[in-house]
């Protein structure tokens, strides 16, 4: 499981796409932003926690298409379900492999992404605290998304479609987390709640998602 | 006698077939009668004045917007377990009936919320959670209709609405969390203090009763269409083997 | 015929009109699927049929 978690992580930093591209990503979304809205300090600081968690959730659905799409072109994915390694344990390492490269990074350039939406002085901890706890979801959600549509030929966007929805519970208790700590509020039961669903996530999504790959190689 | 004997398709094309008429009269009247009762003969609410009539179309397509859903999780989990193709074919048959009982519930509410709340769109929990059951169900169909093989297809589609089940019921609660809401409470609960006077609540019964009856005849249509579609495919596959 | 709707009959009528719109469409869809289901299954199953018969013939 280790081999294989190494293994990707070793592929992704020397495609350099993974890193790079969902990062960057981030950074435009949050540049965007204020070119949209306006320069409005107040607005901006406003809206920061909601759009850089939206920012980040996005971020992390468009690298997913890679997640298992090489695996399966280059025919691993078959060697791999035949391992004696759980294809459960598969799913589990690759979808920590993927956070690792595109959630971890996103949560170190949160901060300075806040800086530029004038985000509270108070939110910074938190923005980072809340997206170190939500974006294993966001990975692990994404596993199961994209193990649903492993077989299809143009799966992208039906993949979005089916994962989003599943990223609102993790997008609302997350910026909530932000924006109340933010303002000085009271925010630990938010904090609970997102960390029970990335943990309940990381322990049940595995299963689900090593069914569908099972269906999908069948 | 046991109710897996209709699981066998040919067994339920023959029930099917003979229920179907009834069920379907029984919805045309239910249906038919409790709109007519509600918009012709109630009165007119003293704050909401007529608008109060919209409410025999949005409760009952709320309702059944939300048990098509949990039909489809239980006819997903009789298919996974079981394996008959008939469960999975009523899923697959109840999802566009469920989301345009969404889509019912989702337009009537911002037509009563333009003049009651001032605004044809609140992020109110309520409408918010509906939205998103709405979208789930069009992941759902998307999904049943990318997927070539149908029997890979039956099993990813009762995955996806296992999984999505339980991501809706999380998305109800944080919205909560999220938003306290204008949505008034439920209307009809037996035990709440406050509910609507029995003046809308009996017209109010039967549409929720019509609405149910009109989704058991649609599903049980639609499934009645799914069963030939796939015996067509098969025969249609004999035949290339064949030639 | 139509009771007093007040201001709101704008409101009324275009819920209801909205309602049965979806309805009718969701119910002609599934009968025009129904239908057409059942005729090419009906063709297929004659061919089948007619098939079958010939190989016996044959045979």
């Amino acid at each position: 499981m280790r081999a294989l978690f190494l293994r990707d992580l070793a592929l992704a930093i020397r495609a350099g796409g993974g890193f790079g591209l969902g990062l960057a990503f981030f950074l435009l979304v949050a540049v965007l932003m204020p070119l949209g809205v306006g320069p409005d300090q107040g607005v901006l600081g406003r809206i920061a926690p909601g759009v850089l968690w939206v920012g980040a959730l996005l971020a992390c659905l468009l690298s997913l298409d890679r997640l298992f799409a090489l695996d399966v072109e280059d025919g691993s994915l078959d060697l791999l379900a035949t391992a004696p390694l759980p294809l459960e344990g598969v799913v589990a390492a690759k979808a920590l492999a993927h956070w690792v490269v595109t959630g971890l990074p996103l949560v170190l350039a949160a901060p300075v992404l806040g800086l530029e939406l004038n985000l509270a002085p108070g939110g910074y901890a938190w923005l980072v605290v809340s997206l170190l706890v939500g974006t294993p979801a966001l990975s692990v959600i994404g596993a199961f998304g994209t193990a649903l549509t492993v077989g299809l030929k143009r799966g992208g966007l039906l993949m979005s479609l089916l994962v989003l929805p599943m990223y609102v519970p993790t997008l609302i208790f997350g910026a909530e987390v932000v924006r109340r700590g933010a303002a000085g509020l009271e925010f630990g039961g938010a904090l609970v709640f997102l960390a029970a669903i990335t943990l309940g996530a990381l322990a049940l999504l595995p299963f689900a998602a090593a069914a569908a790959i099972r269906v999908n190689l069948r | 006698m046991s109710i897996w004997e209709y699981a066998n398709p040919k067994k339920f094309m023959e029930t099917s077939a003979r229920l179907l008429p009834w069920v379907t009269g029984f919805a045309m009247v239910s249906l038919l009668g409790g709109l007519f009762w509600g918009f012709f003969l109630t009165p007119d609410d003293f704050r909401q004045g007529s608008t109060v009539k919209i409410i025999y179309l949005h409760v009952p397509a709320a309702i059944m917007g939300t048990s098509a859903w949990f039909m489809m999780l239980v006819t997903s989990l009789i298919w996974l377990i079981r394996r008959h193709h008939v469960s999975a074919l009523a899923a697959k048959a109840a999802a566009p009936v469920g989301l345009t009982f969404t889509l019912i519930g989702l337009v009537t509410g911002a037509i009563w919320g333009q003049p009651m709340w001032g605004t044809w769109w609140a992020w109110d929990p309520r409408l918010t959670a509906f939205l998103i059951l709405g979208l789930f169900y069009l992941g759902y169909i998307a999904l049943w209709a990318a997927v070539d093989d149908p029997d890979t297809a039956a099993d990813l589609t009762s995955v996806l609405c296992i999984v999505g089940s339980v991501f809706a019921f999380l998305s109800r609660y944080a919205i909560l969390f999220w938003n306290q809401g204008l949505h008034q409470g439920a209307s009809l609960s037996l035990d709440a203090e406050e509910n609507v006077s029995d003046v809308y609540a009996w017209p109010l019964w039967t549409c929720i009763a019509g609405f149910l009856l009109l989704f058991v005849t649609l599903v049980l249509l639609r499934t009645r269409t799914e069963i030939r579609a796939r015996r067509m495919a098969a025969l249609l596959s004999r035949e290339r083997m064949a030639g | 015929m139509i009771p007093d709707l007040g201001k709101y009959a704008g409101a009324v009528l275009g819920a209801y009109g909205a309602s049965i719109l979806l309805l009718v469409l969701l119910v002609a869809v599934s009968l025009w699927q129904a239908a057409r289901i059942k005729r090419a299954l009906a063709g297929v199953e004659a061919r089948a049929k007619a098939g079958a018969a010939t190989e016996a013939t044959d045979a």
